[in-house]
């Protein structure tokens, strides 16, 4: 499945699950990437990681390993 | 009247909070945390206290500062909340906003930054969110005070207790049977509550759990999961019947963003940004600098001279005189002489934070230090404590994990702070011609330490907190409000100065006594044979394998716990060459080999820092305990590295080698190396859960 780490820069995406459990999960979502919302991964860290993002209309930052629990369409 | 604050991080909850309390601010902590606890009286409400609650995003029972929210909401029945909401990012604000709600507790809402909203193009109907809500919407600009009047008038009529959102029927009709569950002694206000939480934990059987079951494979989720997203989709229904979005340009923060964080431009300007800050706090002749050596020679030079008269004549005698001039004065103007460099940097901090600058570096450099237990904003700390080590402990609480912000605060004082240069200018220049080398080696050195003591710490995490996801909010760019910066510099600098006159006062007079007098409490004619000479002689020992076990250099080590730079000015005292250089070098050189010079300044960079950093250490990390943990680990850690380097460098600057020293050097280097390279990782492992 596609998660929001291969999601290409600038391309707003829609979300279509949140895996994993625990803390992580609940804050990925607490923040308010939750089914059906569209991110956009806006790019990366000068070195390659974390990722920026847009969601729900401001900018959040993600690591990769992170994003990768994310599903998208 | 008791008035909770509440809102998300970065909301200007702060600002809110300054403009309806002004002057009559309480600051403490959160008991057994160390997450700062405001509260005020309100002004032109009559008995009315502001407590401020951390930011959070939402009340979940996963982060400290949201466990600490909803404990306080359940347990100290506040009156009202008061929900600063930023009207920029509607959904996100919102969504705390129904949970507040849930705890059955009135909610008057302040919607603030309308300004930064309409620059993003958006306009919200603040009565048509009050419809929806069913609770007091006041618009608000805290920044320029606009809305404040609104906001206390709404305080006092604030009404009934709010309604809540409500789920899909399938959702409530589990709700209503959990309900039945609540014990009698629930007041009804925070029934709705308990009940969510009861669903939201998960521990049910029988028939309710057959239900939840059935919940989550229609919805192909966790029972958590479908709680929030029903809330987020319930709050993005409100959002855009209230919110008239014109079509914008890209926002002043996103086009700051494309260079501050930008993949050519982004290191570079942090570069830039860094040097700003050594330059302005930390360089020679640097306004910091400056001061602080301006007002190091007045205590020195005028202050303290002009008291001692002032004693003289009023005819107090030793031991008094002694106890206020060499005692008090000498080691609380020790370390308060470094005030003004702390303001300097404290004022640049602030504005780093406020801007929203601090985020981004977190995000620049998350890469490199995370790695190391440590997060991306480390680097702030470390940089300032190449300047001084009580900032740069107090400036690791703007870290988001509890982990990475305790491992900073207890290792950023490796780094060689101003007071240590003159440590290493006496041992560059005694032994090794005053090359620039062994200045070089020892920031070198101590970056390599706290990344080691990173990895090391990370592994036994449970210690030092549990580690917690980088996932953060990266705010809007604004310009700080000088009030602002002047508040919380201020708040800063007062906790140091208090320090300085609790903690710091009673060490440096025990220092002071020590050296003063000896078993029959005589007072000394020298120190080398005062009580404090002969525990140093006692315990020099202990010192042998790293080189410099003799009682002077052991004495020193001990009063550089006043002020690191006390350690020249005591040995220059009991050598005798206290105003001779050259004379202090050479006799350094006569009692201590090149390795053994390596053994006492590696061991002074690295072993406890001076009382003041460890007061700032005991408020970052909350208990003596842990402070205690962290400072044992500190002169631990120095003790190995120190024999380690002292031994290897013995043998190949070609020194004779004791070979039980070199026996233990090499089990100590083995025992470092299993710290670093075992595979042994809990960061992955843990739920992080801090109870519910």
């Amino acid at each position: 499945m596609r998660t929001l780490r291969d999601a290409s820069f600038g391309r707003p995406v829609k979300v279509i699950a949140v895996h994993g459990d625990g803390p992580v999960r609940r804050r990925i979502m607490d923040m308010g990437i939750t089914r059906g919302c569209i991110v956009t991964v806006n790019r990366s860290a000068p070195l390659g990681d974390p990722l920026e993002i847009t969601v729900r209309g401001y900018e959040l930052t993600i690591r990769k390993e992170d994003a990768e629990l994310i599903g998208i369409e | 009247m008791i008035i909770a604050l509440a809102g998300n991080p970065n909301c200007g909850k702060t600002t809110v909070f300054n403009k309806l309390t002004g002057s009559s601010q309480r600051v403490g902590n959160w008991p057994g945390v160390t997450i700062d606890r405001k509260e005020g009286k309100v002004r032109g409400l009559k008995d009315a206290v502001l407590v401020d609650l951390p930011g959070i995003y939402s009340l979940s029972p996963y982060s400290m500062e949201e466990r600490i929210s909803r404990d306080y909401l359940l347990n100290e029945h506040p009156d009202v909340i008061l929900n600063v909401v930023d009207a920029s990012t509607l959904e996100r604000n919102l969504y705390l906003t129904v949970q507040l709600m849930e705890t059955g507790i009135p909610v008057v809402i302040a919607l603030n930054m309308t300004d930064v909203a309409e620059s993003k193009g958006i306009k919200i109907d603040p009565n048509a969110l009050e419809k929806e809500l069913g609770c007091k919407v006041v618009e608000t600009v805290a920044s320029s005070g606009k809305g404040m009047e609104g906001v206390r008038s709404a305080l006092q009529s604030f009404g009934d207790i709010p309604g809540y959102m409500s789920f899909t029927d399938d959702v409530e009709s589990v709700l209503e049977r959990i309900s039945s569950d609540i014990p009698d002694d629930v007041p009804a206000i925070h029934r709705r509550w308990t009940a969510l939480k009861m669903l939201e934990s998960d521990t049910y059987d029988g028939e309710t759990k057959d239900q939840i079951y059935e919940l989550e494979k229609k919805y192909g989720d966790t029972i958590d999961g479908i709680i929030v997203s029903q809330r987020y989709d319930r709050v993005c229904e409100i959002a855009s019947a209230v919110t008239v979005r014109k079509k914008k340009d890209k926002t002043l923060t996103e086009k700051l963003d494309g260079l501050a964080v930008g993949r050519f431009t982004g290191i570079p300007i942090f570069v830039c940004v860094m040097a700003v800050v050594y330059g302005l706090a930390m360089l020679e002749g640097s306004p910091g600098q400056y001061a602080t050596s301006w007002l190091n020679d007045y205590v020195g030079d005028v202050f303290t001279p002009w008291l001692n008269d002032v004693l003289v004549e009023a005819g107090v005698e030793m031991p008094i005189l002694g106890l206020v001039i060499d005692g008090i004065v000498a080691g609380v103007g020790s370390v308060i002489g470094f005030l003004p460099q702390m303001i300097v940097l404290f004022v640049l901090l602030v504005i780093l934070e406020e801007s929203g600058y601090m985020t981004r570096v977190a995000f620049l450099m998350d890469r490199v230090f995370r790695r190391f237990g440590l997060s991306g904003k480390t680097f702030i700390p470390m940089l300032v404590g190449t300047g001084c080590g009580v900032p740069a402990v107090m400036s690791s609480r703007t870290i988001e994990g509890e982990m990475e912000r305790k491992i900073t605060s207890m290792t950023v004082t490796f780094m060689p702070c101003s007071a240590k240069l003159p440590v290493i200018a006496l041992i560059a220049g005694a032994l090794f011609g005053g090359s620039v080398l062994v200045a070089l080696g020892c920031y070198f050195g101590g970056v390599i330490a706290v990344l080691m003591s990173g990895i090391i710490l990370k592994k036994y995490g449970r210690l030092v907190g549990t580690p917690s996801p980088f996932i953060m909010e990266l705010p809007p760019y604004h310009i700080p409000s000088v009030t602002g910066v002047v508040t919380a510099t201020f708040q800063r600098a007062w906790s140091f100065v208090k320090k300085a006159f609790t903690i710091i006062l009673l060490a440096a007079v025990l220092i002071w006594f020590l050296s003063t007098y000896d078993w029959q409490l005589n007072e000394v004619a020298s120190t080398d044979s005062s009580m404090l000479a002969s525990i140093g002689g006692a315990i020099s020992w202990v010192f042998a394998p790293l080189g410099f076990g003799n009682w002077e250099l052991t004495t020193a080590t001990f009063t550089g716990l006043i002020a690191k730079e006390n350690f020249v000015g005591t040995l220059g005292v009991i050598s005798g060459f206290e105003d001779d250089p050259d004379g202090l070098f050479g006799w350094l050189a006569s009692v201590v080999t090149a390795s053994g010079a390596i053994g006492v300044l590696a061991f002074n960079m690295l072993c406890a820092p001076c009382f003041a950093a460890i007061g700032a250490m005991h408020r970052e990390l909350g208990d003596w305990k842990t402070t205690g943990l962290a400072v044992s680990y500190q002169c631990g850690f120095a003790y190995v590295c120190s024999l380690i380097l002292v031994q290897f460098g013995g043998l190949i600057l070609g020194e004779s080698v004791n070979m039980w020293y070199m026996g233990l050097a090499i089990l100590a280097a083995i025992g470092l190396a299993y710290l670093l390279l075992s595979r042994k990782d809990i960061t992955r492992e843990s739920d992080g859960r801090c109870g519910a």
